[in-house]
């Protein structure tokens, strides 16, 4: 760096505040092993869904009473819902500037997905073995 | 910010004012709007499942928001949107070897993967209206 010598700023002062280290490579990591799941999970529903799940209250639960299809849903509610969470926390992190929005929208992006995937897969549950 | 040195030749982003268009510009946007449109649809998802759960007469009032056109209309995106994610999420996996970076080879794969968000959404229709 181009600091003078007299320069009042340690060698930890001049490199604080510059950005989170440490946890990016696993953000990294976590988002392409979520990536490779749903590359097989999602197709898999979409054409599933499209061609097996008949319409009406009957076929949806007819459908989610498949062992596979149940274990299916379940495993792409949870990888999805992490994968689209870490996503969306790059997404905050990029647009939104003002310290509170910030915390505030990437508090809601880690409430609202791990509440809602476990809402959904506990309704699998109640579909498959009732109340 | 002590220490931070800006050069005037840093490299500058893809801005709208500064680049000619390109399609690599669309297939890079349309991926972060097509996790956008899919984080809505997976809420949606699991409301659907919860209403499932819920039991026929809740599961009724959203069947009846999936059957008007609006409904089939959002399904209709939302499986471009899957389509069009899961073909550039595979292009970014590629990339992510250090494979397939050349321009050429990048806008290639980006056309493709607009095509096939194009060509997947009528496929699946045509297969479920016409088919097995
Ligand atoms: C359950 C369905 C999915 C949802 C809700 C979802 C959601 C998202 C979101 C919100 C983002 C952030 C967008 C951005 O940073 O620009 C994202 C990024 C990403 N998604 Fe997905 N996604 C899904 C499925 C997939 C699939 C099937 C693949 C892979 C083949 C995939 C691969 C990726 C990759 C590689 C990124 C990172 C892109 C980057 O580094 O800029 N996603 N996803």
């Amino acid at each position: 760096m181009s600091a003078p010598k007299n320069a009042m700023r340690t060698p930890l002062g001049k490199v604080r505040h510059h950005g989170a280290g440490k946890e990016g490579t696993g953000h990294f990591i976590a988002t392409r092993a979520t990536s490779v799941a749903l590359a097989l999970l999602l197709p898999w529903f979409i054409v599933t869904a499209a061609l097996s799940l008949r319409t009406g209250y009957l076929g949806a639960i007819d459908f989610l009473t498949t062992p596979v299809n149940a274990v299916g849903v379940i495993l792409l509610v949870a990888i999805g819902f992490y994968h689209m969470s870490l996503g969306m926390q790059e997404v905050v992190l990029d647009y939104i500037e003002r310290p509170l929005s910030k915390a505030l929208l990437l508090l809601l992006n880690a409430f609202v997905p791990l509440a809602l995937g476990v809402g959904a897969v506990f309704a699998v549950l109640i579909v498959n073995f009732g109340v | 910010m002590a220490g931070a040195t800006r050069p005037g030749s840093r490299p500058v982003s893809p801005h709208l004012t500064i680049w000619r268009w390109h399609i690599t510009m669309l297939s890079s946007i349309l991926h972060r709007l097509s996790g956008i449109a899919l984080y809505g649809a997976a809420i949606g998802f699991a409301f659907w499942l919860m209403a499932a759960a819920a039991g026929p007469e809740t599961f009724a009032k959203v069947q009846t928001v999936l059957n008007a056109w609006y409904g089939q209309a959002a399904l209709y995106l939302i499986v471009a949107a899957s389509a069009y994610h899961l073909a550039n999420g595979i292009r970014h996996l590629v990339f992510d070897t250090g494979a397939g970076l050349e321009p050429a080879d990048a806008d290639t794969s980006a056309w493709f993967a607009v095509l096939f968000a194009i060509a997947a959404p009528i496929g699946l229709w045509a297969l479920v209206t016409f088919g097995a």
